[in-house]
């Protein structure tokens, strides 16, 4: 935990995140270069669903990182309200466009999968309408940390309303078990071991790590953008409420993005 | 290759969107490093340097 809790203090954040970014940014690209080629070109086509299987090598990983983002976010909700950590509220901030995104992305490519195999883009089935709930409460959240001036002040409400969301999660993930849909159960995560003939399960679990290590990589980045933005908010709010003459150096209390103390 | 439009719609807005993220975080981690150097520039750091000894 100590160790841990070293590496999440801001400034070591930024100077470790630094040198780790670029190796998880070229790591991801060769991952998903891999596994697009094994996607597209090297992996059989169905005997049902013919070549269409093909988009399955990516909105599966887009629907699993939708649901791995807002567990991401809970846990730093959990850091937030629990232990007040001022990197908390930064994960789950930035992580909260990139979860929109490829919960989007889930929806897109499961809408034009679902329209040759199942004859509709959409349909209101329990696993469908559960994972548009997951988009919208994204949408929320982006929405309810921009009505905050101050993120501190946001940051309670917001980690607050990502735990309760949480419920959503085992509703999308068990939504296949408990109501008769017509979007099939779990291939992969099964007590019977996967489904999926290996031809098409290795060229998927690369694009799943493929998806992984470029989620990582965007999450450090956007991490950074927002510790350099509270950062900058705080320098402006110092220089702003001291004279020139007893101004301190605004760095230091500027380092977490916390508010300014200002001496009267 | 059968369902092709339909493989190219998914592939091609995955790209996109995936694409679009890169741009927007590299775009706004360069924003706010120099908003903030910027700020530090323009800040009362020299001053808090010699009025502190």
């Amino acid at each position: 935990m100590g160790v841990v809790s070293s590496l999440a203090n801001p400034t070591r954040f930024l100077s470790w995140s630094s040198r780790l970014l670029p190796i998880v940014s070229v790591l991801a690209a060769l991952t998903l270069a891999v596994g697009v080629y094994w996607s597209l070109f090297v992996a059989p086509p169905d005997y049902q669903q013919g070549d269409s299987v093909r988009i399955m090598f990516i909105h599966v990983p887009a629907a699993y990182l939708a649901m791995f983002c807002y567990v991401v976010m809970a846990a730093a909700a959990l850091g937030t309200l629990v232990w007040r950590h001022p990197l908390a509220d930064v994960s789950a901030r930035a992580a909260a466009p990139i979860g929109a995104a490829f919960t989007f992305l889930a929806l897109f490519t499961g809408s034009v999968w679902g329209k040759p195999m199942w004859g509709a883009w959409w349909v209101w089935d329990a696993r469908l309408t559960s994972v548009l709930v997951l988009f919208i409460m994204y949408l929320g959240l982006i929405a309810l940390w921009r009505a905050f001036d101050d993120p501190s002040r946001g940051a309670k409400v917001a980690a607050i309303l990502i735990l309760v969301g949480f419920i959503n999660i085992p509703v999308i993930k068990f939504s296949v078990d408990w109501w008769n849909t017509l979007h099939q159960p779990a291939s992969i995560v099964r007590m019977d071991g996967p489904t999926i003939d290996p031809s098409m399960l290795w060229p998927l679990l690369v694009m799943i790590a493929g998806y992984t290590l470029t989620f990582i990589a965007l999450h450090l980045a956007a991490m950074r953008a927002e510790i350099y933005r509270r950062r900058a908010r705080t320098t402006e709010m110092l220089i702003a409420a001291r004279p020139a003459s007893t101004a301190v150096r605004p760095t230091e209390a500027a380092a977490t993005g916390a508010p300014p103390h200002t001496a009267h | 290759m059968s369902h092709l439009p339909y493989i190219v719609a998914a592939y091609g807005a995955t790209a996109l969107v995936i694409g679009a993220l890169i741009v927007w975080v590299s775009a706004d981690t360069r924003a706010q490093k120099r908003r903030l150097q910027e700020l530090e520039k323009a800040g009362p750091r020299r001053q808090a340097r010699g009025t502190a000894a």
